[in-house]
């Protein structure tokens, strides 16, 4: 390293520094976020959700909390349960996304969003009325139909309860017992399901 | 006007405060108020002042520029949050520094532990005194200059051992047992090649190095320059030599312990020595405050070398790996020596050669030592690198071979 190879390396770093920085300077410029992005805040669909608690039992950290109470128009059935408390403790999620794996309704998904920085620790659970106010950006990880929609979460507009399903199945078009429908547009036919 | 203000007249042999016409314009103010004697302390106190803040104040320029160069040496961007381009970055740092808590380890011993940032910054500024900024313009234009400026900057190995031992923390005592032996070996090139400088300028005063400069001395004497760059970057514990506070070896090395102003100090200290090392770089090496234009715009020429002599600290940072102990010690011993003896020997018998009848070199007899001693320059770097790396490929080799045979671990006698 002494001699002609000290040389050699004094050039290389000054090759670098005449070169541009391909720093991203973070708050005023931003990278392109994929749509897969598994964010910090949930998306949720109260309209799609039935309270099944799918997405609880299939946390591995068990930080989702569901707490339920019989469903208002159709108990015997019980198909569909009011939700008293959804908390997300978000200080101990690892952004797995098996709950969103796990939800058969497509009433979950992982957000897009990566600020999540608070200052006490309660802060940092989502509650329920957190996940029913939040603007629906949902990520497209583990939702193929959104990603057929060519959606971008941190770009495109909110989508509502009825644009985010998979619309194969057809669940969400035929509506069953205690499922809270407030458009008109919802057909009651039936027929389909057999 | 009651006082004397020529510098002829003045009460000091060489002419106080090197002529420095700030003093005597200050002291000429400050006459018409007060008693004579009072004008001079106050004067000279005013102009201590005006360099003791421009000292400062370099030093946290420095740690900003430095930092941003880095960065763009590493296709980073630097620090960029606070006033344009981060320019105010040493403010928001040292905010920060001074409103932590100070600490003192428990069983530290406080009183040593205490003064170690205070002769670190008190011998960097007394160090900077003799550097003259300007023609005419240094606090004190002494003619041991260059001896003046070994002695005091030496200080600062005393303080890193200090604090190294006050500190109660080994990884401070190896940092400091480290720092220590890097000084004092490194001590020795660099005063060899400083004195090739002062045979060719005839004088250690700074501002007759500086005049003596018709050509560069970086020209004249590469071989000394390159021993004063890089023995420098060992006493100012910058990369390649920075095995006194490798932070990933022992945490900070002697100011692991060192917290708040404390810590701002000691950084200030070594941001401030890399500015030092650069001002003095610049006035051995090329050619000071002289420059093509004016005499009043010394001060631009000044700024400009020093800029060149950072530059070149964080160039070299940003390129080299950091060396082991015992690689610095080749370095230092089987490389650099030589390299320095070479260089004194060549200057000497071109001296002793070259002058005429009154002893003095012209301008063209140092246009002819500078091509011989570019030939001896690239001879012997080539010859001792050769001869360099070998020996450090077989230290390593035999060091790997011999490492399990090492049985206890060293102890330290405390008595």
């Amino acid at each position: 390293m002494y001699g002609l190879e000290m040389a050699k390396g004094l050039l290389v770093t000054l090759t670098n520094l005449a070169r541009k920085p391909f720093t991203t300077s973070y708050p005023e410029q931003r990278v392109k976020q994929h749509p897969r992005f598994r964010g910090e805040e949930f998306t949720w669909y109260e309209e799609r959700c039935t309270g099944c608690a799918s997405c609880a039992k299939y946390c591995p950290l068990g930080i989702i909390k569901i707490v339920t109470s019989p469903s208002e128009t159709a108990p015997l059935q019980g198909d569909k349960y009011r939700l008293e408390v959804f908390d997300i403790e978000l200080q101990r999620c690892m952004f797995c996304g098996l709950c969103v794996e796990a939800c058969p309704y497509d009433a979950l998904f992982m957000g897009s969003g990566f600020e999540e920085g608070q200052y006490k620790r309660t802060d940092l659970v989502i509650t329920i009325d957190r996940l029913r106010q939040a603007d629906k950006h949902p990520s497209t990880w583990f939702r193929p139909q959104l990603e057929g929609m060519d959606y971008r979460p941190g770009v495109s507009r909110p989508l509502g309860w009825r644009e985010v399903g998979r619309e194969g199945w057809r669940w969400h078009q035929h509506e069953k017992a205690g499922m809270r429908l407030t458009g008109s547009n919802t057909t009651r036919d039936s027929g389909d399901e057999a | 006007m009651r006082c004397i203000t020529t510098p002829e007249n003045m009460l000091s042999p060489e002419g106080a405060f090197g002529g420095n016409p700030l003093f005597y314009w200050i002291y000429g103010l400050a006459a018409h108020l007060v008693p004579c004697w009072l004008a001079y302390v106050i004067a000279g106190l005013v102009i201590m002042l005006i360099l003791i803040n421009a000292v400062l104040l370099g030093a946290a320029i420095v740690s900003w520029g430095e930092r941003r160069l880095l960065g763009r040496f590493q296709n980073r961007v630097g620090p960029n949050r606070w006033g344009p381009f981060g320019a105010l970055q040493p403010i928001a740092d040292l905010t920060k520094l001074i409103t932590k808590e100070d600490i003192i380890p428990y069983g530290a011993d406080r009183l040593a532990f205490t003064a170690v940032p205070v002769i670190m910054v008190s011998s960097l500024l007394v160090a900077t005194a003799v550097i003259p900024f300007a023609k005419d313009v240094a606090l004190v234009d002494l003619n041991v200059g260059v001896l003046f400026i070994l002695a005091v900057s030496s200080l600062t190995s005393i303080a890193i051992f200090t604090a190294g031992w006050a500190s109660n923390n080994r990884y401070a005592l190896f940092g400091a047992g480290r720092a220590v032996a890097v000084l004092i070996s490194y001590e020795v090139p660099v005063v060899l090649s400083l004195l090739g400088v002062v045979v060719v300028a005839g004088s250690m005063s700074l501002g007759d190095i500086v005049v003596a400069q018709a050509v560069p001395f970086f020209l004249v004497q590469p071989l000394a320059f390159f021993v004063f760059l890089a023995g420098m970057s060992a006493e100012l514990n910058r990369t390649p030599f920075d095995v006194a506070e490798a932070e990933s070896e022992i945490i900070a090395g002697y100011h692991t312990e060192y917290s708040g102003i404390k810590f701002a100090l000691i950084q200030a200290a070594e941001f401030g020595g890399a500015l030092f090392v650069s001002g003095l770089i610049a006035t051995l090496f090329l050619a000071g405050w002289a420059g093509p234009v004016a005499d009043w715009l010394g001060w631009l020429w000044f700024l400009i070398k020093t800029f060149i002599g950072i530059f070149l600290f964080v160039w070299i940072r940003s390129t080299f790996p950091r060396l082991r102990l015992d690689q610095i010690m080749a370095v230092c011993w089987k490389f650099l020596m030589p390299l320095s003896i070479i260089n004194l020997a060549a200057v000497v018998l071109e001296v002793y050669f070259l002058r005429d009848a009154s002893g003095t070199l012209s301008t063209s007899d140092l246009w002819i030592m500078a091509g011989i001693n570019m030939v001896v320059a690239v001879v012997s770097i080539a010859f001792f690198g050769r001869i360099i790396r070998q020996k450090i490929r077989n230290s390593s080799r035999t060091m790997t071979a011999s490492a399990p045979m090492v049985r206890g671990v060293p102890t330290i006698e405390v008595g």
